[in-house]
């Protein structure tokens, strides 16, 4: 099973089990890992689920449909180059180990 | 920190309100025991997406629940499942459970949630005929989706038009029986309703509206449902009417019901040491008036009030509502209550079904319905907070950026 580490804002690092065709957001939240709040539960409603991918994967991932980048646009903390929306990000085995950054707050 | 070690708190519900109340009400401290009683067998589970992904076959069960079975033990909190709450003896402090047993309370949430408004008792014993709010109604609906099954969806609001639009893809032969005039009439306006009637014919869904289901026609399963002086053979009913706050636990104690268990601002009943949270309550809206709201927004922003109530740390629950309709690759958006009188503003054009309708009250945005426009969505969403006026001229000029307003 893949694994997907999270790191939140004060560099707590967090490596759990996420099977294949779950999100990246719900591999946080089904593990209580913190930082990703998922108000909509995966629906891209709302924004509240932003990470910063690893720079070094973020070329490996699917690009942004028009309704994340849309959503994007609105999430609360700052916007980086590797800014995504975890509910949009489904894990494959091909993103086993993937590395993503949680930000200070998603309100 | 609040909250003695030998008080209780009882959560009665186990669903998205309760799950977040448990897990806001460990977040600001509060070390008292915490119960949860629910009755359905499940875990608290997320509700969207029976109608959608999960109906459909794209979503495993397991992905439903909100959260992992190691949160109840990690937050200390004792769950009950597949245990109704019968009564609730105020003076006592205590519920008294479907086994018979009791439980005493310092404190209650009351998180009990909404059941399907019934057309008729008839309808429930009648094989082949579905409501559908839990897992085990998705279960049971699922497999009769098949191609070429003829499926009659009573109600053309959220529930039914989801249903349909997974059915149709699915190869089923559908109709849609809406007793008003148009889809969707409680909750976006007829520019809307008109788009979704189309998108759904387009996909060989036959749209009836103005059509009341007269009758049920079947002996032991279901053979046809009559509407509008016509028999439209079925072999497979889906009804979705709207829903009823479960608010009779509340009644019968004695609490201010209407129209749901009546709350303030804060979740607080008309008993100071129980509060409400989600579909079962009535509650202050942003002007004063009082709602009803159906929502999960609703359930994980009023729970979080409820808690921080509960925790001795009063907080008021004034948010933006907001909700949203998964049919097809359409994501309609919504946020705020429109009302009669509000002037609407079309912004983009249905027909490249990319569009948004803005609903504005003395000048400002009281509410939006956005279809695959999540930018309008959230820039109506902002203005609906913050109460900045708008020219409904620019708001319905697409050449005018939508970020300009923000």
């Amino acid at each position: 099973m893949p694994k997907i580490t999270y790191i939140e804002d004060n560099g707590k690092a967090h490596t759990v089990d996420v099977p294949v065709g779950w999100s990246v957001m719900e591999g946080a939240v089904k593990n209580r890992v913190p930082g990703i709040d998922a108000d909509c539960g995966g629906a891209c409603a709302c924004a509240t689920c932003h990470v910063y991918v690893d720079p070094k994967w973020f070329e490996k991932l699917p690009p942004r449909e028009e309704m994340e980048q849309s959503m994007l646009d609105f999430a609360a903390a700052p916007l980086q180059e590797t800014s995504r929306l975890s509910c949009q990000l489904k894990v494959t085995p091909e993103l086993d180990g993937l590395v993503v950054r949680t930000p200070k707050s998603q309100h | 920190m609040f909250g003695r070690k030998s008080e209780r708190i009882i959560v009665v519900g186990a669903g998205q309100a309760g799950v977040q109340a448990v897990a806001s009400l460990r977040e600001h401290g509060y070390r008292g025991a915490v119960v949860m009683v629910g009755n359905e067998p499940y875990p608290p589970y997320q509700r969207p997406p029976l109608s959608k992904a999960y109906l459909a076959g794209d979503f495993e069960r397991e992905r439903l629940f909100l959260r992992p079975d190691s949160f109840f033990a990690a937050e200390s909190c004792e769950l009950v499942l597949g245990m109704p709450v019968m009564a609730i003896d105020r003076r006592a402090k205590r519920v008294r459970l479907a086994d018979d047993t009791t439980l005493t309370y310092d404190r209650l949430l009351l998180a009990t949630g909404a059941r399907p408004r019934l057309i008729d008792r008839a309808s429930t014993r009648l094989e082949g005929v579905h409501y559908l709010r839990g897992i085990d109604d998705v279960d049971a609906l699922r497999p009769r989706l098949v191609p070429g099954a003829k499926l009659v969806v009573i109600g053309g609001g959220y529930i039914g038009l989801e249903v349909a639009a997974v059915a149709a893809q699915r190869g089923a032969e559908v109709t849609v029986l809406e007793a008003s005039e148009r889809f969707m009439p409680r909750t976006v306006s007829p520019i809307v309703s008109a788009f979704y009637e189309e998108v759904h014919a387009a996909h060989g869904v036959r749209v009836m509206v103005g059509a009341k289901a007269d009758g049920l026609e079947g002996g032991d399963r279901i053979a046809a449902v009559h509407a509008k002086g016509e028999r439209i053979p079925a072999d497979v009913v889906l009804i979705g009417v709207g829903v009823i706050p479960n608010s009779e636990l509340a009644e019968d104690a004695g609490l201010e019901c209407n129209d749901g268990i009546v709350v303030d601002e804060f979740a607080r009943t008309s008993d100071p040491d129980i509060f409400a949270a989600g579909d079962c309550t009535n509650h202050p809206y942003l002007d004063g008036a009082r709602v009803r709201l159906e929502s999960v927004q609703n359930a994980v922003d009023q729970a979080k009030a409820a808690a921080a109530g509960l925790a001795g740390k009063p907080h008021a629950y004034r948010e933006v509502p907001w909700f949203w309709s998964d049919q097809y690759d359409l994501k309609l958006q919504i946020a705020g209550l429109a009302r009669p009188g509000d002037v609407t503003v079309l912004r983009g054009e249905p027909a490249t079904r990319k569009f948004s309708v803005f609903h504005l009250r003395g000048g400002k945005v009281a509410a939006v319905e956005a279809v695959n426009a999540a930018q309008d969505y959230i820039i109506g969403r902002k203005l609906i907070a913050s109460g900045k006026a708008v020219a409904a001229e620019r708001l319905a000029d697409t050449k005018v950026a939508i970020k300009s307003f923000g």
